[in-house]
């Protein structure tokens, strides 16, 4: 392996750790934040342009063979070069406003896409725990980063507990790996599982710590815990970023140490994959109608995306895959949207908070309100949005897998769930405006208005022509293996 | 038999030596004039004896974070700089990087203050 081949293949994860360090010192030297700004999204662009260039068929491995980059490494930066760049989009004007747009923000958003990218290209145990614990302490930052309010703080304090031990049940189920098999590369450790002189008890121990740990950082039940707190705690331009891009490395480590791994525990970790999505979808879309709060509602949404999304990993097939794969891009571009609206309708003025803070809206911003209506019913999973596509091919998939009661829960659940969304555009559309709309500045800046009217009626446009991106992801899916 | 545990032996005895040999000739040698502050247990800028429960100054945690941050970076440069021959140019450069991006973060909390006690 020369030094040049070593180079190409990590050269974006190299542009993003320098980018971070110079952000994190200019930030300090010159309080000019507006160049941080373009900066990132330049970097962002570059990492992309470079990422790009690697050979999507071929796998190509590092750093003896810690570092991996392939379809699923390329697809799925890609998308977190993109849903970064939305986020910080999305954020700039809501931080400016509240004293918190500085060069610390900038910095730790891009340490936490290094940990992404880290993670996702991770063909090792450690490059997959150091990625992990990278991003996780740039997002236990990152949601005390408002600290003068309490609430973030108590928030940030969970998560970090919460993550710690989270970390801690992955490490565990790594070491017992390691002790049973004697190596920390997921292609070695996936040959030597399939010498059947192994202990299954310990094996399947340590299956059990990983998928725990893997489905903390997901947030799926039963252990979502942390998710409501931390999306109602930290500032919303933060929650919006938690909810989103690190998605992307969750599913990437999922794949990475469920199907590349642990290939020959797929009945085991199949039941395990199905109970949480089970579990998840019901209690998030139940827990959902109950709330008041419309971060904390989305919080309880997410976990029941989560579900869906376990639900087709869990099938153990390419087209299971290519529907998770496809789910996560959707999930995520409507996180954007829906969390880039209540940006949008918070801004200067009091945050947007409560459910009934939205009534009235049909009337006095009849655009808002009609993107409100795309993004909550794309939510929901209603035709032509995105968001049915995306359900419909996570359904399709377990059925020709043969799991039709898992089918069966799953319609059920999203049709419990479209209440309590179709219940929010209710309160828009038909119930009166209430005091707290009015206070919504009408100068609300422009980027911001443009970012989110393209982000939203995107979901309806590729909810007309699914085709392309459900191609990518059944490409990506079949190289995986 | 004795021969393998006489190294042991004469650890315990050097060990002994050198824990006891200064204080003997502290007790011999140095001026003894005792007072009730010298008597006193030391504790780092506290009162020696109080509650244990109060409330500690955030500076302190600032400066041990940091210190550990430090400390353990010569964790790594021993066992480095031990086998440094036989690394080569590429175990310099690699440590070069490491150092790098440690600087970066001495420069940032530098600038920042967070080293200024006041």
């Amino acid at each position: 392996m020369t030094l040049s081949t070593l180079l190409t293949i990590a050269v974006p994860e190299i542009i993003i750790l320098i980018a971070a360090m110079s952000v994190l010192l200019l930030g300090v030297f010159y309080k000019n934040t507006t160049s941080l700004f373009g900066i990132t999204q330049l970097t962002l662009l570059i990492a992309a342009y470079f990422t790009a260039q690697l050979p999507i068929d071929v796998k190509l491995t590092a750093f003896n063979e810690m570092f991996i980059a392939d379809s699923l490494s390329m697809f799925l930066k890609l998308l977190s070069y993109f849903a970064l760049s939305l986020v910080l989009i999305y954020s700039r004007s809501f931080l400016q406003s509240r004293n918190l747009h500085n060069g610390e923000f900038y910095a730790l958003t891009l340490f936490a896409l290094l940990g992404i990218n880290l993670i996702i290209s991770s063909y090792h145990l450690l490059s997959i725990y150091m990625g992990l614990e990278l991003l996780s302490l740039s997002l236990y930052t990152l949601v005390a980063f408002d600290r003068n309010r309490p609430e973030a703080t108590e928030a940030a304090m969970k998560y970090f507990v919460l993550g710690a031990v989270a970390s801690g049940f992955l490490l565990y189920g790594f070491s017992m790996l390691y002790g049973i098999t004697g190596s920390l590369q997921i292609a070695e450790i996936s040959s030597r599982l399939s010498d059947t002189s192994i202990n299954p008890v310990v094996l399947s121990f340590a299956l059990v710590f990983v998928v725990v740990g893997i489905a903390f950082k997901f947030g799926a039940a039963p252990f979502q815990l942390w998710v409501p707190d931390v999306y109602q705690g930290s500032a919303t331009p933060i929650t919006m970023f938690i909810g989103s891009v690190p998605k992307f490395a969750s599913v990437a480590m999922l794949i990475r140490l469920l199907f590349q791994g642990l290939d020959h525990m797929v009945l085991d970790w199949q039941a395990m994959l199905l109970i949480m999505a089970i579990v998840s979808m019901l209690f998030g879309n139940i827990t959902a109608i109950a709330q008041t709060k419309i971060k904390r509602l989305l919080a309880y949404s997410a976990i029941s995306h989560v579900g869906f999304m376990f639900l087709g990993l869990a099938t153990g097939t390419i087209t299971g895959i290519a529907s998770a794969l496809m789910y996560i891009a959707v999930y995520v571009l409507m996180t954007l949207a829906s969390f880039g609206l209540i940006i949008h309708l918070s801004n200067q003025g009091k945050e947007l908070d409560q459910i009934t803070d939205l009534s009235g809206l049909g009337k006095q911003k009849p655009w808002c309100a009609f993107l409100l209506l795309l993004i909550f019913l794309s939510l929901a999973g209603i035709p032509p949005t995105i968001g049915f596509y995306a359900k419909f091919s996570i359904i399709q998939a377990t059925i020709q897998f043969g799991w039709i009661w898992p089918a069966v829960i799953a319609v059920m659940s999203a049709l419990i769930g479209i209440f309590y969304y179709l219940r929010i555009i209710k309160v828009a559309y038909f119930d009166e405006p209430g005091k707290n709309l009015n206070q919504v500045s009408k100068s609300s800046n422009n980027e911001l208005s443009v970012t989110l009217s393209i982000n939203t009626i995107s979901l309806l446009i590729i909810g007309l022509f699914p085709s392309s991106l459900m191609d990518i992801a059944t490409l990506t899916s079949a190289l995986i293996f | 038999m004795l021969d393998s545990y006489f190294p042991v032996l004469l650890f315990i005895l050097v060990g002994l030596g050198v824990g006891i040999g200064p204080l003997v000739l502290g007790k011999i040698l140095a001026p003894h004039k005792p007072n009730d502050q010298k008597n006193s247990p030391y504790e780092c800028g506290f009162e020696a004896f109080e509650d244990a429960r109060m409330k500690f100054d955030v500076r302190y945690y600032l400066v041990a974070i940091l210190f550990i941050l430090f400390d353990l970076e010569i964790t790594f440069l021993f066992p480095w700089a031990v086998v440094l021959d036989s690394l080569g140019l590429q175990g310099f450069i690699v440590m070069m990087i490491f150092l790098g991006i440690l600087v970066v973060g001495f420069i940032y909390e530098w600038k920042k203050g967070a080293l200024d006690w006041e």
